[in-house]
């Protein structure tokens, strides 16, 4: 394997709804401060590969009109995964194996609040049997929580703790929408929105927008140390996907989640820091399970996406603030992981070590 | 056709029709919002990059060359040079206007980039690349923030643009 680290990371401050900005008006700042943030010039770049999905936009193609913002004439290689920035991350990381070229350029945005998102977000089920019922997003993420909390893997006061942690951490972080001091018994007086969900239990909708740059070996090398920060080597890179119908899943388990992370190479030494997209209280608790991790990794120190959830973004920012924290040598092995789909249905794991 | 103790079994089905729908509400950015508002006045305010200089019509907000805001306006005349063209002559549902009609790219002066529009007032067998048009808007009283203010283009009359000075554009 040809070595690759990240070298920069930039993201916009996600908003409940940006209504004076369009998509580019989002991205475009955040990519010019990615690539100045890398060292490398934007014609050095040899790969572009972005995350976003038409969906959210309501418009199709909304990707191609995104390269507006990043210089994409005279033409550039260029490629784009409808997922989160993750796994647009993935295909870099995959396209730099090649050895032709050393560096490339994630970038992924999302304006969650155009539409409505979580029926926007019931289009990814069974569009036979599942979808035309319309079961919205919380309602599928309530049916995981029933069944944990009916399992003993959890409880609604376990689950507020998350949110409590999660906001109180959030305080730290200029980016996140959601933050501030919470107590357990407050959260736990208000109402369920979606049983046993109540609010703090569910992300925010955010607009925002994220920004890696990746580089290979001494090339990585050279710019970090121009830059006075610790490459983040990617050092274990997996992702899985569990059946699509929810029927033949027991939600309890996460078994992509944990091969993903076995894959990845999790348990060969000790995690400092884990980034961990779970965007709902319960998920957290389940991943952390599946993972492998225990009570001496610092769990989501940005606030995670219950403090800021930009769809198509949250995955690829748990991968910039893990390796932000090698970047600056807080962190020598971080994790970093990203979901997608109903109910934690796909996963991706990535291993990040500084020198 | 099986048969179940005897008797036919309903036909497979093999289509379903489900309905699905949703609502988006969409804001166009701060670059779209300074052209639509001049369009709803009748006029056309493209925007400059200020490291190339290229003028773009309409503004997305971004030279895509430099990738860098742009934010100077340019007003530009409605008048134009058709680079390419088509003529639409199938019919197809949702059809808003009757074919034979004409599509055309056209680069108004001082823009850098083409936009493609509706070409009416001239036989569609006389429409050429090179060929000057002008822009013919709705009446004052019609006016949207839509670039649809500006119902077609039609020949100005004025004599063929060489294609030197718009090959850049096709």
């Amino acid at each position: 394997m040809r070595e690759v680290a990240v070298v920069s990371f930039a993201q916009a401050r996600s908003v409940r709804r940006d209504i004076l900005r369009n998509e580019v008006e989002i991205l475009m700042p955040v990519v010019a401060e990615v690539v100045a943030a890398s060292g490398l010039s934007r014609d050095r770049i040899g790969f572009t590969v972005s995350g976003s999905c038409d969906y959210l936009a309501g418009v199709p193609f909304s990707f191609v009109m995104a390269l507006d913002g990043v210089g994409a004439w005279p033409p550039i290689e260029e490629s784009h995964v409808e997922m989160d920035g993750a796994w647009a991350m993935a295909e870099a990381f995959t396209r730099l194996q090649h050895g032709d070229i050393d560096s490339a350029l994630v970038f992924c945005f999302g304006k969650s609040s155009v539409g409505d998102l979580p029926d926007v977000l019931t289009l990814q089920l069974d569009p036979y049997l599942v979808a035309p019922l319309w079961p919205d997003s919380i309602s599928v993420a309530a049916l995981q929580a029933r069944a944990m909390i009916d399992a003993g893997l959890t409880s609604e006061r376990e689950m507020a703790e998350v949110a409590v942690r999660s906001r109180r951490d959030a305080r730290q972080n200029p980016y996140a929408q959601l933050s501030g001091d919470f107590s357990v018994d407050a959260l736990l007086a208000e109402p369920c929105i979606s049983s046993p969900l109540r609010r703090h239990d569910c992300p925010p909708i955010s607009d925002g927008a994220a920004a890696i740059v990746l580089a290979a070996g001494d090339v990585a090398r050279g710019l970090c140390e121009k830059n006075g920060r610790t490459p983040a080597w990617i050092r274990g890179l997996d992702h899985r996907v569990d059946a699509q119908n929810l029927g033949v899943r027991d939600l309890t388990k996460c078994p992509s989640a944990r091969i993903a992370a076995e894959k990845a190479g999790v348990s060969a030494a000790p995690i400092d820091v884990a980034e961990i997209y779970a965007p709902f209280t319960h998920q957290e608790i389940l991943l952390r399970r599946e993972l492998g991790l225990d009570s001496k990794t610092r769990i989501n120190p940005s606030g995670g996406a219950l403090a800021a959830n930009p769809m198509m973004v949250a995955g690829l920012i748990r991968i910039g603030e893990a390796a932000s924290r090698v970047h600056k040598g807080e962190a020598r092995r971080a994790l970093a992981h990203a979901t997608a789909g109903p109910c934690l249905q796909q996963n991706l794991v990535c291993i990040l070590e500084g020198e | 056709m099986s048969t179940q103790q005897g008797r036919p079994l309903p036909d497979p089905i093999k289509m379903v029709t489900i309905p699905s729908r949703l609502d988006y509400t969409i804001t166009p950015g701060e670059a779209p919002t300074r052209f639509l508002r001049g369009i709803l006045e009748g006029r056309i305010l493209a925007e400059r990059c200020p490291k190339c200089g290229k003028v773009y019509m309409p503004p997305r907000g971004s030279c895509a060359t430099c990738a860098i805001p742009t934010k100077e306006q340019v007003e530009l005349s409605a008048k134009g040079t058709v680079t390419t063209f088509c003529v639409v002559n199938l019919p197809f549902y949702g059809q808003a206007v009757e074919i034979p009609y004409v599509c055309a790219s056209v680069v108004l002066d001082g823009a850098d980039l083409p936009f493609f529009c509706l070409l009416a007032e001239c036989p569609v067998e006389e429409v050429r690349p090179g060929m000057r048009v002008e822009a013919v808007w709705c009446e004052p009283s019609e006016r949207k923030p839509s670039l649809e203010n500006i119902r077609y283009m039609k020949p100005t009359g004025e004599p063929d643009a060489t294609y030197e000075s718009f090959k850049e554009h096709l």
